[in-house]
């Protein structure tokens, strides 16, 4: 039980403080229209170029697929560092990253690997995900997006929803019905699908907090060659639960330290907010809310060190991403209370906080109903922990 | 870095749930209710080392380290053993006798006006912490009335009026040590009490049929389940980092630390108790299910060693300095 970190480690750390302070004063901050998702990918790839040619692309792959072949705590210095430095978030490579290449990593063919990884890797393919659908959102085994057999081709058509950054992606890891009459998790095949196939339509779909990068796919008749599936036709359930252990294990990890420094720019504004004789600060209330936030994130910090140091022990990430990720949600959105609270009416406005605070904690306090819902909905987490980890029987859903 | 438990340190988990199990079962520990503290069994722990745990082995302890302590406070706390655990240990070394169970040792901080001290009857000796130090006294010499119905029936408290001074034994570097230390192994028992409700509640929640099922089939009773052992896993990983920390093996002060673990544990520790009580529903408010017991020594630690909303304002003042 030791939190200290080894000289390697602090080595790694140092290396990389070196190299982000002395790129990051030429990265140009983050295009400020949100809805131009072309200008976004040309600076998240730019990103990502940069990392690969320092050697910090794909810190988690191993070294045979290109990646730098970080251990767990590296990777997990590499987000801290990143975070802290204020450098560019993964953005459009997201998918890539974390989700379709360790898929492809684990159980994709040679000359799959051969033609996707090291493109992903450079920043030159963009990947957006097809898993869910208008019909199948928390119970996604129940997907419908068919797949028919023609030849050497798949045939497909459906519909997915929540594909962000569609629209500026080359590649998608799709989900399809390869046989409607199995068990809904045995009829299920992975396959990758190129984004200029003829028969893909992308509609945008604008958020609560307006337009973003969530978009919805209309498959009509889109052919796949047989040669872009990954593992067997029908085991596509089993590939995808292999990409869910990495985005609930590290996810979330960098979040901790923005809200951090979220939390002290609450607390600043606090101080700065005027009641009756004095400021918010005066209020006890307020401040052992603000305490209390404290701890529960340092607490996490403390908790992801422990889920990291079992991935480093047993190569996995156990249920307690699970965990975080339910405690995680509590906290932020505690924390949006707060802001809420503390703002008053220069909470009216996503960006303009009466100059009260630089950051937007309106925009933060929306994004906070996210944290409930992506990547398994809190209440798919609970069922997640109370019968993978507690052991308690399945019941109707 | 490497924030998973020892070899070692899984084995002494492993060795004091047993000898809770075999020694403090929770049919000994009830029987305490009515006849006090057992002096024997009292000795059976000291024995094994549970007290001098953290004593260098020089001065006779077993030079272990305060994440060794954590480990095994937290099975204290889950197996409910009553007594003044943190401060035997926080006395051994300290007072003639604490380590091996012969003396046993209870403590309060000194306030202003009326106290109440815990296991007053059972012990011998009580030590007040203030600003300026650490001061001893025998217990029979502390007058007051023993409660004739303590909030947790293991935790008996005696009303003093006002607290003597006593013998210095410790300077304020000492009391702040005692304090700090204190604090952390509280945490720990909370920790313990946590996941002890927890396990108790699930267990219940697999047994327990009603529409024909077992109610832990139902999400409204499987997620708060799934809730409690959430907060015992960020408890955990809260108390554990405390625990390095003191031992130099942390990334903050230990003041910041353990102040986070003994916040946590306060607020987790009785939302446990209280999700226990309410997952065995009308039974959960006898007194023949434990589920109250947890509950009630929650209670209980959240006011020793800093109290959660006290410790949360003092961390916030970190915040805007």
């Amino acid at each position: 039980m030791d939190l200290r970190y080894t000289d390697e480690e602090e080595h790694f750390r140092d290396e990389l403080r070196t190299w982000l302070s002395g790129v990051l004063p030429d990265v140009p901050p983050l295009p400020e229209d949100h809805t131009d998702l072309v200008a976004r990918r040309a600076y998240d790839t730019d990103w990502q170029r940069m990392l690969y040619e320092a050697g910090y692309a794909g810190i988690h792959w191993p070294a045979e697929f290109g990646g730098r072949g970080s251990t767990p705590t590296e990777h997990l210095i590499f987000l801290e560092e990143t975070e802290r430095a204020g450098a560019p978030y993964v953005g459009v490579n997201f998918v890539g990253q974390l989700h379709a290449g360790p898929t492809l990593i684990a159980e994709a063919s040679d000359a799959q690997r051969s033609t996707h990884l090291a493109p992903i890797l450079k920043g030159e393919h963009v990947w957006c995900q097809g898993f869910s659908e208008p019909g199948s959102g928390s119970d996604l085994a129940s997907l419908s997006t068919r797949a028919i057999d023609d030849g050497d081709d798949y045939v497909v058509t459906g519909q997915k929803i929540w594909t962000s950054f569609a629209q500026v992606a080359d590649y998608c890891e799709l989900l399809v019905r390869t046989d409607a009459d199995a068990p809904k998790h045995k009829g299920i095949t992975w396959v990758i699908m190129p984004m200029d196939a003829p028969g893909i339509e992308i509609r945008p779909i604008d958020t609560a907090l307006g337009a973003g990068e969530f978009a919805e796919m209309f498959l009509d008749e889109v052919r796949i060659p047989k040669s872009n599936r990954v593992g067997d036709e029908n085991d596509g359930w089993r590939v995808t639960n292999v990409t869910f252990a990495f985005e609930r294990g590290t996810a979330f990890i960098s979040e901790v330290i923005s809200s951090q420094r979220l939390l002290a720019d609450l607390a600043a504004v606090a101080t700065r907010v005027t009641r009756r004789s004095g400021t918010a600060w005066d209020d006890a209330g307020i401040r052992r809310e603000l305490g209390r936030l404290d701890a529960e994130l340092d607490a996490l910090w403390s908790l992801t060190k422990r889920n990291v140091s079992q991935a480093q022990r047993t190569g996995m990430v156990g249920p307690g991403g699970s965990v975080f990720k339910l405690a995680y949600a509590d906290v932020r959105k505690r924390m949006a209370d707060l802001a809420e609270q503390l703002l008053g009416r220069a909470g009216l406005a996503i960006g303009d906080t009466l100059d009260l605070s630089d950051l937007d904690h309106v925009g933060e306090r929306l994004y906070t109903l996210t944290l409930t819902i992506a990547a398994g909905t809190s209440e798919i987490q609970r069922n997640i922990v109370g019968e993978r980890l507690l052991g308690l029987p399945r019941g109707d859903r | 870095m490497d924030f998973e438990l020892s070899d070692d340190q899984v084995a002494l988990a492993e060795g004091v749930a047993a000898l809770c199990e075999g020694r403090f079962d929770i049919e000994s520990v009830r029987a305490m209710e009515v006849d006090g503290l057992d002096r024997g069994r009292w000795g059976e722990l000291a024995e094994t080392g549970v007290f001098s745990l953290c004593l260098a082995e020089d001065d006779g302890g077993v030079g272990l380290g305060w994440a060794e302590a954590a480990v095994v406070f937290e099975q204290l706390g889950r197996a409910l053993v009553p007594g003044p655990l943190v401060a035997a240990t926080l006395a051994a070394g300290l007072i003639e006798g604490a380590a091996d169970g012969s003396t046993v040792v209870t403590t309060v901080p000194r306030s202003l006006g009326p106290a109440m001290v815990e296991h007053a009857a059972w012990a011998d000796v009580v030590v007040i912490s203030d600003d300026q130090g650490l001061w001893s006294v025998p217990a029979g010499a502390l007058d007051g009335v023993d409660a004739n119905q303590p909030l947790d029936p293991l935790t008996p408290v005696r009303r003093i009026d006002a607290l003597p001074q006593g013998d210095q034994i410790g300077d304020a570097a000492a009391a702040d040590a005692w304090r700090l230390r204190g604090s952390m192994l509280t945490a720990a028992l909370q920790l313990g009490i946590a996941a002890g409700a927890t396990e108790l509640a699930v267990g219940y929640a697999k047994e327990r049929e009603q529409f024909g099922r077992p109610i832990g089939a139902f999400q409204a009773v499987k997620h708060r389940c799934a809730d409690m052992i959430t907060r015992v896993e960020v408890l955990r990983a809260a108390v554990y980092a405390a625990g390095a920390t003191l031992d130099g093996r942390g990334a903050d002060s230990p003041e910041r630390a353990v102040s986070v673990a003994k916040i946590l544990a306060s607020s987790a520790a009785a939302a446990c108790g209280k999700d226990c009580v309410q997952v065995h529903g009308g039974m959960g408010y006898t007194w023949e299910v434990d589920a109250h017991l947890f509950l009630k020594r929650a209670w209980v630690h959240d006011l020793a060693f800093g109290e959660g909303s006290e410790l949360a304002e003092e961390l916030a003042a970190g915040l805007v300095s």
